[in-house]
Protein backbone atom coordinates (compact mmCIF):
# COMPACT_ATOMS: atom_id res chain seq x y z
CA UNK A 1 0.00 0.00 0.00
CA UNK A 2 1.16 3.41 -0.85
CA UNK A 3 1.82 6.00 1.91
CA UNK A 4 -0.32 8.49 0.99
CA UNK A 5 -3.68 5.26 0.59
CA UNK A 6 -2.13 4.35 3.92
CA UNK A 7 -2.68 8.19 5.07
CA UNK A 8 -6.06 8.11 3.83
CA UNK A 9 -6.97 4.71 5.29
CA UNK A 10 -5.39 6.27 8.84
CA UNK A 11 -8.31 9.59 8.36
CA UNK A 12 -11.28 7.56 7.82
CA UNK A 13 -10.29 4.89 10.16
CA UNK A 14 -9.80 7.89 13.00
CA UNK A 15 -13.21 9.44 11.38
CA UNK A 16 -15.02 6.06 11.84
CA UNK A 17 -13.80 5.71 15.48
CA UNK A 18 -14.56 9.21 16.44
CA UNK A 19 -18.37 8.75 14.90
CA UNK A 20 -18.50 5.09 16.87
CA UNK A 21 -17.16 6.98 19.68
CA UNK A 22 -20.14 9.75 19.67
CA UNK A 23 -22.36 6.84 19.04
CA UNK A 24 -21.20 5.30 21.78
CA UNK A 25 -21.30 7.95 23.96
CA UNK A 26 -25.21 9.07 23.10
CA UNK A 27 -26.00 4.97 22.98
CA UNK A 28 -24.64 5.19 26.53
CA UNK A 29 -26.82 8.29 27.33
CA UNK A 30 -29.71 6.93 25.92
CA UNK A 31 -29.42 4.10 28.33
CA UNK A 32 -29.20 6.19 31.09
CA UNK A 33 -31.96 8.36 30.19
CA UNK A 34 -34.45 5.27 29.42
CA UNK A 35 -33.55 3.63 32.91
CA UNK A 36 -33.88 6.91 34.57
CA UNK A 37 -37.40 7.40 33.11
CA UNK A 38 -38.48 3.64 34.07
CA UNK A 39 -37.08 3.93 37.78
CA UNK A 40 -38.78 7.56 37.88
CA UNK A 41 -42.44 6.27 36.54
CA UNK A 42 -42.45 3.21 38.82
CA UNK A 43 -41.20 5.22 42.05
CA UNK A 44 -43.90 7.82 41.34
CA UNK A 45 -46.75 5.81 39.88
CA UNK A 46 -46.36 2.21 41.57
CA UNK A 47 -47.48 2.07 45.14
CA UNK A 48 -45.25 0.90 47.42
CA UNK A 49 -42.03 0.98 45.54
CA UNK A 50 -39.48 3.64 47.33
CA UNK A 51 -38.56 6.97 45.79
CA UNK A 52 -36.49 8.73 48.24
CA UNK A 53 -38.73 11.63 49.05
CA UNK A 54 -35.92 13.37 51.31
CA UNK A 55 -33.29 12.76 48.17
CA UNK A 56 -35.77 15.06 45.78
CA UNK A 57 -37.12 17.35 48.16
CA UNK A 58 -32.85 17.87 49.10
CA UNK A 59 -32.04 18.23 45.35
CA UNK A 60 -34.57 20.61 44.96
CA UNK A 61 -33.69 22.76 47.20
CA UNK A 62 -30.05 22.33 45.86
CA UNK A 63 -31.14 22.80 42.23
CA UNK A 64 -33.63 25.00 42.33
CA UNK A 65 -33.27 27.17 45.43
CA UNK A 66 -29.65 28.12 46.06
CA UNK A 67 -29.63 29.05 42.01
CA UNK A 68 -32.17 31.51 43.10
CA UNK A 69 -30.60 34.77 43.06
CA UNK A 70 -28.43 34.19 40.67
CA UNK A 71 -30.54 33.18 38.20
CA UNK A 72 -33.03 36.14 38.84
CA UNK A 73 -30.26 38.95 39.13
CA UNK A 74 -29.20 38.00 35.47
CA UNK A 75 -32.58 37.96 34.01
CA UNK A 76 -33.27 41.36 35.57
CA UNK A 77 -30.11 42.20 33.70
CA UNK A 78 -31.05 40.38 30.51
CA UNK A 79 -34.47 42.41 30.61
CA UNK A 80 -32.47 45.61 31.17
CA UNK A 81 -30.41 45.17 28.01
CA UNK A 82 -33.01 43.76 26.16
CA UNK A 83 -34.86 46.81 26.46
CA UNK A 84 -32.36 49.39 25.52
CA UNK A 85 -30.98 47.64 22.55
CA UNK A 86 -34.13 47.65 20.96
CA UNK A 87 -35.15 51.55 22.14
CA UNK A 88 -32.92 53.31 19.73
CA UNK A 89 -34.30 50.79 16.85
CA UNK A 90 -38.15 51.07 18.03
CA UNK A 91 -37.77 54.86 18.73
CA UNK A 92 -36.93 55.32 14.47
CA UNK A 93 -40.58 54.04 14.07
CA UNK A 94 -42.06 55.43 17.36
CA UNK A 95 -42.99 52.70 18.62
CA UNK A 96 -40.78 52.79 21.64
CA UNK A 97 -43.79 51.14 24.07
CA UNK A 98 -43.17 48.01 21.71
CA UNK A 99 -40.17 47.28 23.99
CA UNK A 100 -42.30 45.71 26.17
CA UNK A 101 -43.81 43.69 23.33
CA UNK A 102 -40.27 42.75 22.31
CA UNK A 103 -39.07 41.69 25.23
CA UNK A 104 -42.05 39.56 26.50
CA UNK A 105 -42.32 37.25 23.87
CA UNK A 106 -38.22 36.97 23.87
CA UNK A 107 -38.32 36.30 27.26
CA UNK A 108 -40.73 33.98 27.70
CA UNK A 109 -40.15 32.01 24.57
CA UNK A 110 -36.97 32.09 24.31
CA UNK A 111 -34.57 33.54 26.83
CA UNK A 112 -36.24 32.93 30.31
CA UNK A 113 -35.64 29.22 29.52
CA UNK A 114 -32.32 29.06 27.55
CA UNK A 115 -30.66 31.47 29.87
CA UNK A 116 -31.65 29.72 32.87
CA UNK A 117 -30.53 26.60 31.58
CA UNK A 118 -27.48 27.77 30.62
CA UNK A 119 -27.08 29.18 34.50
CA UNK A 120 -27.62 25.78 35.57
CA UNK A 121 -26.00 24.04 33.46
CA UNK A 122 -23.10 25.59 35.05
CA UNK A 123 -24.34 25.70 38.96
CA UNK A 124 -26.29 22.38 38.71
CA UNK A 125 -24.51 20.36 35.65
CA UNK A 126 -21.13 20.77 36.78
CA UNK A 127 -21.88 20.26 41.00
CA UNK A 128 -24.17 16.90 39.77
CA UNK A 129 -21.22 15.88 37.56
CA UNK A 130 -18.65 16.63 40.25
CA UNK A 131 -20.59 14.80 43.22
CA UNK A 132 -20.75 11.78 41.22
CA UNK A 133 -17.80 11.84 40.10
CA UNK A 134 -16.13 12.32 43.50
CA UNK A 135 -18.31 9.70 44.48
CA UNK A 136 -17.45 7.33 41.50
CA UNK A 137 -13.59 7.69 42.88
CA UNK A 138 -14.37 7.16 46.28
CA UNK A 139 -15.80 3.92 45.70
CA UNK A 140 -19.40 5.07 46.65
CA UNK A 141 -20.83 4.13 43.57
CA UNK A 142 -19.56 0.33 43.80
CA UNK A 143 -20.68 0.40 47.51
CA UNK A 144 -24.04 1.41 46.35
CA UNK A 145 -24.26 -1.55 43.63
CA UNK A 146 -22.73 -4.03 46.00
CA UNK A 147 -25.54 -3.20 48.47
CA UNK A 148 -28.14 -3.68 46.13
CA UNK A 149 -28.90 -0.39 45.65
CA UNK A 150 -29.22 0.72 41.99
CA UNK A 151 -27.12 3.98 41.53
CA UNK A 152 -29.51 5.30 38.81
CA UNK A 153 -32.71 4.97 40.80
CA UNK A 154 -31.07 6.14 44.36
CA UNK A 155 -29.27 9.26 42.79
CA UNK A 156 -29.95 9.65 39.45
CA UNK A 157 -33.41 9.91 39.40
CA UNK A 158 -34.06 12.25 41.92
CA UNK A 159 -31.56 15.07 40.48
CA UNK A 160 -33.17 14.68 37.45
CA UNK A 161 -36.61 15.02 38.58
CA UNK A 162 -35.39 17.99 40.56
CA UNK A 163 -33.80 19.37 38.05
CA UNK A 164 -36.63 19.38 35.20
CA UNK A 165 -39.27 20.35 37.81
CA UNK A 166 -36.85 23.31 39.20
CA UNK A 167 -35.72 24.02 35.92
CA UNK A 168 -39.51 24.92 34.97
CA UNK A 169 -39.94 26.82 37.80
CA UNK A 170 -37.00 29.13 37.65
CA UNK A 171 -37.95 30.09 34.17
CA UNK A 172 -41.48 31.08 35.14
CA UNK A 173 -39.79 33.51 37.87
CA UNK A 174 -37.12 34.05 35.17
CA UNK A 175 -39.67 35.23 32.39
CA UNK A 176 -41.68 37.68 35.18
CA UNK A 177 -38.14 39.28 36.53
CA UNK A 178 -37.33 39.23 33.17
CA UNK A 179 -40.25 41.75 31.86
CA UNK A 180 -39.60 43.76 35.19
CA UNK A 181 -35.84 44.74 34.03
CA UNK A 182 -37.16 45.85 30.94
CA UNK A 183 -40.15 47.76 33.15
CA UNK A 184 -37.58 49.32 35.08
CA UNK A 185 -35.69 50.44 31.72
CA UNK A 186 -38.78 51.74 30.05
CA UNK A 187 -40.21 53.47 33.05
CA UNK A 188 -36.98 54.92 34.11
CA UNK A 189 -35.47 55.92 31.12
CA UNK A 190 -37.44 55.63 27.83
CA UNK A 191 -41.11 57.39 29.38
CA UNK A 192 -42.75 54.41 29.17
CA UNK A 193 -45.72 54.31 31.60
CA UNK A 194 -46.41 51.49 34.00
CA UNK A 195 -49.78 50.81 32.63
CA UNK A 196 -48.90 51.28 28.92
CA UNK A 197 -46.21 49.23 29.38
CA UNK A 198 -48.51 46.33 31.47
CA UNK A 199 -50.79 46.18 28.74
CA UNK A 200 -48.59 45.70 26.17
CA UNK A 201 -46.98 42.84 27.50
CA UNK A 202 -50.13 41.21 28.03
CA UNK A 203 -51.43 41.81 25.10
CA UNK A 204 -48.02 40.37 23.46
CA UNK A 205 -48.09 37.15 25.57
CA UNK A 206 -50.05 34.04 24.76
CA UNK A 207 -50.53 31.16 26.64
CA UNK A 208 -48.91 28.94 23.98
CA UNK A 209 -45.60 31.45 24.39
CA UNK A 210 -46.13 30.36 28.06
CA UNK A 211 -46.30 26.47 27.20
CA UNK A 212 -43.52 26.57 24.40
CA UNK A 213 -41.41 28.22 26.75
CA UNK A 214 -42.14 26.07 29.71
CA UNK A 215 -41.87 22.93 27.15
CA UNK A 216 -38.44 23.63 26.34
CA UNK A 217 -37.11 24.82 30.04
CA UNK A 218 -38.11 21.13 30.98
CA UNK A 219 -36.63 19.47 28.23
CA UNK A 220 -33.37 21.79 28.99
CA UNK A 221 -33.16 20.66 32.44
CA UNK A 222 -33.41 16.82 31.48
CA UNK A 223 -30.49 17.63 29.46
CA UNK A 224 -28.35 19.35 31.69
CA UNK A 225 -29.12 16.67 34.34
CA UNK A 226 -28.80 13.25 32.15
CA UNK A 227 -25.47 14.89 30.84
CA UNK A 228 -23.91 15.69 34.00
CA UNK A 229 -25.12 12.35 35.60
CA UNK A 230 -23.75 10.28 33.01
CA UNK A 231 -20.64 12.28 32.64
CA UNK A 232 -20.34 11.65 36.95
CA UNK A 233 -20.88 8.24 36.62
CA UNK A 234 -18.39 7.46 34.01
CA UNK A 235 -15.56 9.19 35.65
CA UNK A 236 -12.50 7.49 35.50
CA UNK A 237 -8.90 8.31 36.37
CA UNK A 238 -9.37 9.97 39.92
CA UNK A 239 -9.53 13.69 40.89
CA UNK A 240 -8.16 14.90 37.29
CA UNK A 241 -11.21 12.81 35.86
CA UNK A 242 -13.58 14.81 37.98
CA UNK A 243 -12.08 17.77 36.73
CA UNK A 244 -12.44 16.87 33.10
CA UNK A 245 -16.20 15.40 33.58
CA UNK A 246 -16.99 18.98 35.01
CA UNK A 247 -15.76 20.37 32.52
CA UNK A 248 -17.56 18.60 29.98
CA UNK A 249 -20.81 18.35 31.46
CA UNK A 250 -20.99 22.38 31.08
CA UNK A 251 -19.34 22.03 27.82
CA UNK A 252 -21.63 19.78 26.45
CA UNK A 253 -24.54 21.10 27.86
CA UNK A 254 -24.75 24.73 26.94
CA UNK A 255 -24.03 22.69 23.14
CA UNK A 256 -27.09 20.79 23.22
CA UNK A 257 -28.63 23.23 24.73
CA UNK A 258 -28.78 25.26 22.09
CA UNK A 259 -29.00 22.76 19.26
CA UNK A 260 -32.36 21.41 21.61
CA UNK A 261 -33.44 24.42 21.37
CA UNK A 262 -32.91 25.35 17.75
CA UNK A 263 -34.65 22.43 16.67
CA UNK A 264 -37.66 23.30 19.04
CA UNK A 265 -38.03 26.41 17.31
CA UNK A 266 -37.95 25.25 14.06
CA UNK A 267 -40.68 22.76 15.24
CA UNK A 268 -42.54 25.27 16.77
CA UNK A 269 -42.26 27.66 14.36
CA UNK A 270 -42.91 25.11 11.50
CA UNK A 271 -46.13 24.27 13.08
CA UNK A 272 -46.95 27.98 14.14
CA UNK A 273 -46.98 27.16 17.85
CA UNK B 1 -16.80 -35.57 53.21
CA UNK B 2 -15.41 -32.34 52.53
CA UNK B 3 -15.97 -29.35 54.10
CA UNK B 4 -18.81 -27.13 52.26
CA UNK B 5 -17.55 -24.50 50.09
CA UNK B 6 -18.73 -21.31 50.26
CA UNK B 7 -16.98 -19.70 47.03
CA UNK B 8 -15.64 -21.19 44.33
CA UNK B 9 -13.38 -19.81 41.69
CA UNK B 10 -12.89 -21.46 38.46
CA UNK B 11 -10.55 -20.47 35.73
CA UNK B 12 -11.12 -17.12 35.60
CA UNK B 13 -10.00 -15.45 33.03
CA UNK B 14 -10.11 -11.66 32.31
CA UNK B 15 -8.13 -8.87 30.23
CA UNK B 16 -8.28 -5.69 29.91
CA UNK B 17 -7.11 -4.04 26.84
CA UNK B 18 -5.52 -6.78 25.59
CA UNK B 19 -3.36 -6.99 29.12
CA UNK B 20 -4.56 -10.29 30.97
CA UNK B 21 -4.94 -9.31 34.69
CA UNK B 22 -6.45 -13.09 35.45
CA UNK B 23 -4.61 -15.95 33.70
CA UNK B 24 -6.54 -19.00 34.60
CA UNK B 25 -7.37 -18.31 38.81
CA UNK B 26 -8.33 -21.28 40.93
CA UNK B 27 -9.69 -20.67 44.58
CA UNK B 28 -11.85 -22.46 47.29
CA UNK B 29 -13.12 -20.49 50.12
CA UNK B 30 -14.32 -22.62 52.78
CA UNK B 31 -16.99 -22.10 54.97
CA UNK B 32 -16.36 -20.08 57.94
CA UNK B 33 -12.80 -19.62 57.71
CA UNK B 34 -10.76 -16.48 56.44
CA UNK B 35 -8.81 -16.68 53.32
CA UNK B 36 -6.23 -13.87 52.53
CA UNK B 37 -5.62 -13.30 49.13
CA UNK B 38 -1.76 -12.01 49.05
CA UNK B 39 -0.06 -10.46 45.82
CA UNK B 40 2.18 -7.52 44.91
CA UNK B 41 0.72 -4.51 43.52
CA UNK B 42 -0.30 -5.24 40.06
CA UNK B 43 -1.21 -9.01 40.28
CA UNK B 44 -4.91 -8.94 39.76
CA UNK B 45 -5.60 -9.74 43.67
CA UNK B 46 -7.86 -6.50 43.55
CA UNK B 47 -9.49 -7.39 39.73
CA UNK B 48 -9.55 -11.38 41.11
CA UNK B 49 -12.15 -9.84 44.36
CA UNK B 50 -14.01 -7.86 41.83
CA UNK B 51 -15.13 -10.65 40.07
CA UNK B 52 -16.24 -12.38 43.53
CA UNK B 53 -18.58 -10.03 44.52
CA UNK B 54 -20.18 -9.71 40.90
CA UNK B 55 -19.07 -6.55 40.22
CA UNK B 56 -17.22 -7.18 36.74
CA UNK B 57 -17.14 -10.39 34.98
CA UNK B 58 -14.80 -12.65 33.63
CA UNK B 59 -14.18 -13.33 30.00
CA UNK B 60 -14.00 -17.44 30.66
CA UNK B 61 -14.29 -19.36 33.51
CA UNK B 62 -16.70 -18.49 36.28
CA UNK B 63 -17.09 -17.69 40.68
CA UNK B 64 -19.74 -19.92 42.27
CA UNK B 65 -21.18 -17.96 45.60
CA UNK B 66 -23.32 -19.51 48.04
CA UNK B 67 -23.72 -22.47 45.49
CA UNK B 68 -24.90 -19.62 42.87
CA UNK B 69 -22.64 -19.18 39.44
CA UNK B 70 -22.68 -15.24 38.95
CA UNK B 71 -22.24 -15.49 35.71
CA UNK B 72 -26.19 -16.93 35.41
CA UNK B 73 -27.37 -14.74 37.21
CA UNK B 74 -29.81 -11.85 36.19
CA UNK B 75 -29.40 -8.41 37.77
CA UNK B 76 -31.97 -8.81 40.29
CA UNK B 77 -30.55 -12.35 41.12
CA UNK B 78 -27.51 -10.71 41.59
CA UNK B 79 -28.76 -8.17 43.77
CA UNK B 80 -30.79 -10.97 46.01
CA UNK B 81 -27.30 -12.63 46.43
CA UNK B 82 -25.47 -9.29 47.18
CA UNK B 83 -27.91 -9.05 50.32
CA UNK B 84 -25.83 -12.06 51.73
CA UNK B 85 -22.71 -10.54 51.38
CA UNK B 86 -20.96 -7.62 53.09
CA UNK B 87 -17.99 -5.76 51.74
CA UNK B 88 -15.49 -3.29 53.55
CA UNK B 89 -14.15 -1.35 50.63
CA UNK B 90 -10.32 0.41 50.70
CA UNK B 91 -11.47 3.92 51.69
CA UNK B 92 -14.26 2.78 53.77
CA UNK B 93 -16.71 4.28 50.71
CA UNK B 94 -18.89 5.83 52.98
CA UNK B 95 -21.80 8.36 51.39
CA UNK B 96 -20.30 11.05 52.49
CA UNK B 97 -23.75 13.04 52.34
CA UNK B 98 -25.05 11.06 54.51
CA UNK B 99 -24.06 10.78 58.74
CA UNK B 100 -22.30 7.23 59.91
CA UNK B 101 -25.48 6.19 61.66
CA UNK B 102 -27.28 6.89 58.46
CA UNK B 103 -24.79 5.03 56.52
CA UNK B 104 -25.23 1.95 58.15
CA UNK B 105 -29.33 2.10 58.81
CA UNK B 106 -29.30 2.65 55.26
CA UNK B 107 -28.88 -1.25 53.84
CA UNK B 108 -31.79 -1.91 56.89
CA UNK B 109 -34.03 1.04 55.36
CA UNK B 110 -33.69 -0.08 51.71
CA UNK B 111 -34.10 -3.46 52.09
CA UNK B 112 -36.15 -4.43 55.26
CA UNK B 113 -39.71 -3.52 56.50
CA UNK B 114 -38.54 -2.73 59.95
CA UNK B 115 -39.58 0.37 61.16
CA UNK B 116 -37.15 3.10 62.17
CA UNK B 117 -36.69 2.39 65.54
CA UNK B 118 -35.76 -1.44 65.01
CA UNK B 119 -33.54 0.27 62.47
CA UNK B 120 -32.27 2.57 64.98
CA UNK B 121 -31.46 -0.21 67.64
CA UNK B 122 -29.72 -2.22 64.87
CA UNK B 123 -27.20 0.39 63.89
CA UNK B 124 -26.38 1.32 67.08
CA UNK B 125 -25.88 -2.48 67.64
CA UNK B 126 -23.30 -2.71 64.57
CA UNK B 127 -21.56 0.03 65.70
CA UNK B 128 -21.00 -0.80 69.23
CA UNK B 129 -19.61 -4.31 67.16
CA UNK B 130 -17.01 -2.00 65.50
CA UNK B 131 -16.49 0.60 68.60
CA UNK B 132 -18.14 3.51 67.18
CA UNK B 133 -21.71 3.81 68.61
CA UNK B 134 -20.65 7.04 69.98
CA UNK B 135 -20.10 8.58 66.59
CA UNK B 136 -23.25 7.71 64.62
CA UNK B 137 -23.94 11.56 64.28
CA UNK B 138 -20.75 12.45 62.59
CA UNK B 139 -20.36 12.90 58.82
CA UNK B 140 -17.93 10.61 57.38
CA UNK B 141 -15.29 13.99 56.83
CA UNK B 142 -15.41 14.25 60.36
CA UNK B 143 -13.73 10.94 61.24
CA UNK B 144 -10.36 9.21 60.58
CA UNK B 145 -9.43 7.05 58.41
CA UNK B 146 -9.33 3.88 60.56
CA UNK B 147 -12.82 5.35 62.18
CA UNK B 148 -14.17 5.63 58.46
CA UNK B 149 -12.90 1.64 57.69
CA UNK B 150 -14.77 0.82 60.89
CA UNK B 151 -17.37 2.60 60.18
CA UNK B 152 -17.40 0.59 56.21
CA UNK B 153 -17.37 -2.58 58.20
CA UNK B 154 -20.53 -1.48 60.30
CA UNK B 155 -22.65 -0.98 57.11
CA UNK B 156 -21.23 -4.10 55.78
CA UNK B 157 -22.21 -6.18 58.78
CA UNK B 158 -25.81 -4.27 58.31
CA UNK B 159 -27.60 -6.99 57.16
CA UNK B 160 -25.90 -10.05 58.74
CA UNK B 161 -23.92 -11.28 55.58
CA UNK B 162 -22.52 -15.00 55.24
CA UNK B 163 -19.40 -13.70 53.75
CA UNK B 164 -17.42 -10.38 53.85
CA UNK B 165 -14.85 -9.08 51.36
CA UNK B 166 -12.40 -6.92 52.90
CA UNK B 167 -9.89 -4.85 50.36
CA UNK B 168 -6.93 -3.73 51.83
CA UNK B 169 -8.51 -3.36 55.43
CA UNK B 170 -4.73 -2.10 56.43
CA UNK B 171 -3.54 0.02 53.97
CA UNK B 172 -2.97 3.70 54.60
CA UNK B 173 -3.65 2.88 58.49
CA UNK B 174 -0.99 3.12 61.63
CA UNK B 175 -0.04 -0.32 62.79
CA UNK B 176 -1.90 -0.22 65.97
CA UNK B 177 -5.37 1.02 64.39
CA UNK B 178 -4.23 -1.96 61.43
CA UNK B 179 -4.35 -4.72 64.61
CA UNK B 180 -7.69 -2.93 65.61
CA UNK B 181 -9.11 -4.10 62.30
CA UNK B 182 -7.31 -7.20 62.30
CA UNK B 183 -9.08 -8.22 65.25
CA UNK B 184 -12.09 -7.09 64.41
CA UNK B 185 -12.05 -9.04 61.23
CA UNK B 186 -10.77 -12.12 63.41
CA UNK B 187 -13.60 -11.79 66.30
CA UNK B 188 -16.43 -11.46 63.40
CA UNK B 189 -14.99 -14.59 61.93
CA UNK B 190 -14.77 -16.46 65.58
CA UNK B 191 -18.10 -15.00 67.03
CA UNK B 192 -20.56 -15.11 63.68
CA UNK B 193 -18.79 -17.73 61.83
CA UNK B 194 -18.55 -15.37 59.18
CA UNK B 195 -16.54 -16.44 55.77
CA UNK B 196 -14.06 -13.83 55.13
CA UNK B 197 -11.79 -13.35 51.94
CA UNK B 198 -9.71 -10.57 52.64
CA UNK B 199 -7.07 -9.13 49.63
CA UNK B 200 -4.03 -7.72 51.43
CA UNK B 201 -0.29 -7.76 50.84
CA UNK B 202 0.47 -6.29 54.71
CA UNK B 203 2.20 -9.75 55.85
CA UNK B 204 2.04 -8.88 59.71
CA UNK B 205 -1.66 -8.35 58.95
CA UNK B 206 -1.91 -11.43 56.75
CA UNK B 207 -0.42 -14.09 59.20
CA UNK B 208 -2.46 -12.59 61.86
CA UNK B 209 -5.99 -13.28 60.35
CA UNK B 210 -5.70 -16.19 57.86
CA UNK B 211 -6.95 -19.73 58.42
CA UNK B 212 -5.50 -20.18 54.61
CA UNK B 213 -3.56 -18.04 52.13
CA UNK B 214 -3.38 -18.01 48.54
CA UNK B 215 -0.68 -16.35 46.74
CA UNK B 216 -1.47 -14.48 43.23
CA UNK B 217 1.29 -13.64 40.98
CA UNK B 218 0.87 -12.68 37.69
CA UNK B 219 -2.87 -13.24 37.28
CA UNK B 220 -2.43 -17.08 38.26
CA UNK B 221 -2.79 -18.58 42.07
CA UNK B 222 1.03 -19.69 42.88
CA UNK B 223 0.30 -21.25 46.25
CA UNK B 224 -2.49 -22.01 48.57
CA UNK B 225 -2.00 -23.26 52.26
CA UNK B 226 -1.83 -22.51 56.00
CA UNK B 227 -0.14 -19.78 57.38
CA UNK B 228 2.19 -22.52 58.58
CA UNK B 229 3.05 -23.91 55.67
CA UNK B 230 3.33 -20.54 53.80
CA UNK B 231 5.97 -19.91 56.53
CA UNK B 232 7.83 -23.13 55.97
CA UNK B 233 7.55 -22.90 52.28
CA UNK B 234 10.16 -23.42 50.00
CA UNK B 235 8.95 -21.68 46.80
CA UNK B 236 11.62 -19.17 46.40
CA UNK B 237 8.85 -16.61 45.18
CA UNK B 238 6.59 -17.06 47.97
CA UNK B 239 10.05 -16.37 50.29
CA UNK B 240 10.88 -13.58 48.75
CA UNK B 241 6.67 -12.20 49.13
CA UNK B 242 6.41 -13.09 52.77
CA UNK B 243 9.47 -12.25 54.01
CA UNK B 244 9.91 -8.86 51.69
CA UNK B 245 13.38 -9.37 50.15
CA UNK B 246 14.09 -6.91 47.50
CA UNK B 247 16.15 -10.04 45.81
CA UNK B 248 14.31 -12.60 44.38
CA UNK B 249 12.33 -14.58 41.29
CA UNK B 250 10.15 -11.73 41.55
CA UNK B 251 12.11 -8.58 41.05
CA UNK B 252 14.79 -10.64 38.92
CA UNK B 253 11.48 -11.59 36.25
CA UNK B 254 10.75 -7.69 36.40
CA UNK B 255 13.94 -6.15 35.65
CA UNK B 256 14.97 -9.10 33.16
CA UNK B 257 11.71 -9.10 31.12
CA UNK B 258 11.28 -4.73 31.18
CA UNK B 259 14.90 -4.65 29.92
CA UNK B 260 13.75 -7.09 26.60
CA UNK B 261 10.43 -5.23 25.81
CA UNK B 262 12.26 -1.71 26.18
CA UNK B 263 15.11 -2.54 24.12
CA UNK B 264 12.51 -5.16 21.69
CA UNK B 265 9.53 -2.67 21.89
CA UNK B 266 7.56 -5.78 22.52
CA UNK B 267 4.70 -5.31 24.72
CA UNK B 268 3.96 -6.95 27.99
CA UNK B 269 1.80 -9.57 27.72
CA UNK B 270 1.15 -9.38 31.53
CA UNK B 271 -0.15 -5.89 32.52
CA UNK B 272 -1.33 -4.38 35.59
Amino acid sequence: MSESAGRKLGVVARLGSALLGLFRYIGGMGWLLADTVRLAARGLFVPGVKIGRPALAAQMIRVGVRSLGIVMLVHLFIGIILALQMAPVLRDFEMVDRVATIVAIAQVRELGPLITAIVLSGFAGAAIAAELGTMVVGEEIEALRAQALDPVRFLVVPRVLATVVMTVCLTVLADLVGMFGAYLTGAGALGISTSVFYHTSVDALTVRSFLTGLTKAGMFGLLISVIACFEGLRVGGGAEGVGRATTRTVVYSIFSLILADCVFTILFYAYDL
Amino acid sequence: MPEEIAISVEELVKSFDGHVVLDGVNLQVRRGETMVVMGGSGCGKSTLLRHMIGSIFPDSGRVVLLGEDLNELDGAGLDRLRLRFGILFQSGALFNSMTVGENVALPLVEHTELDPATIEIMVKMKLEAVGLREHADKMPAQISGGMKKRAGLARALALDPEILFYDEPSAGLDPVTSAEIDQLIMDLSGKLGVTSVVVTHEMDSAFRIASRMAMLDRGRVVAVGTPAEFRDSADPMVKQFINGLAEGPITARRQESNYEEDILGVSPRHGR
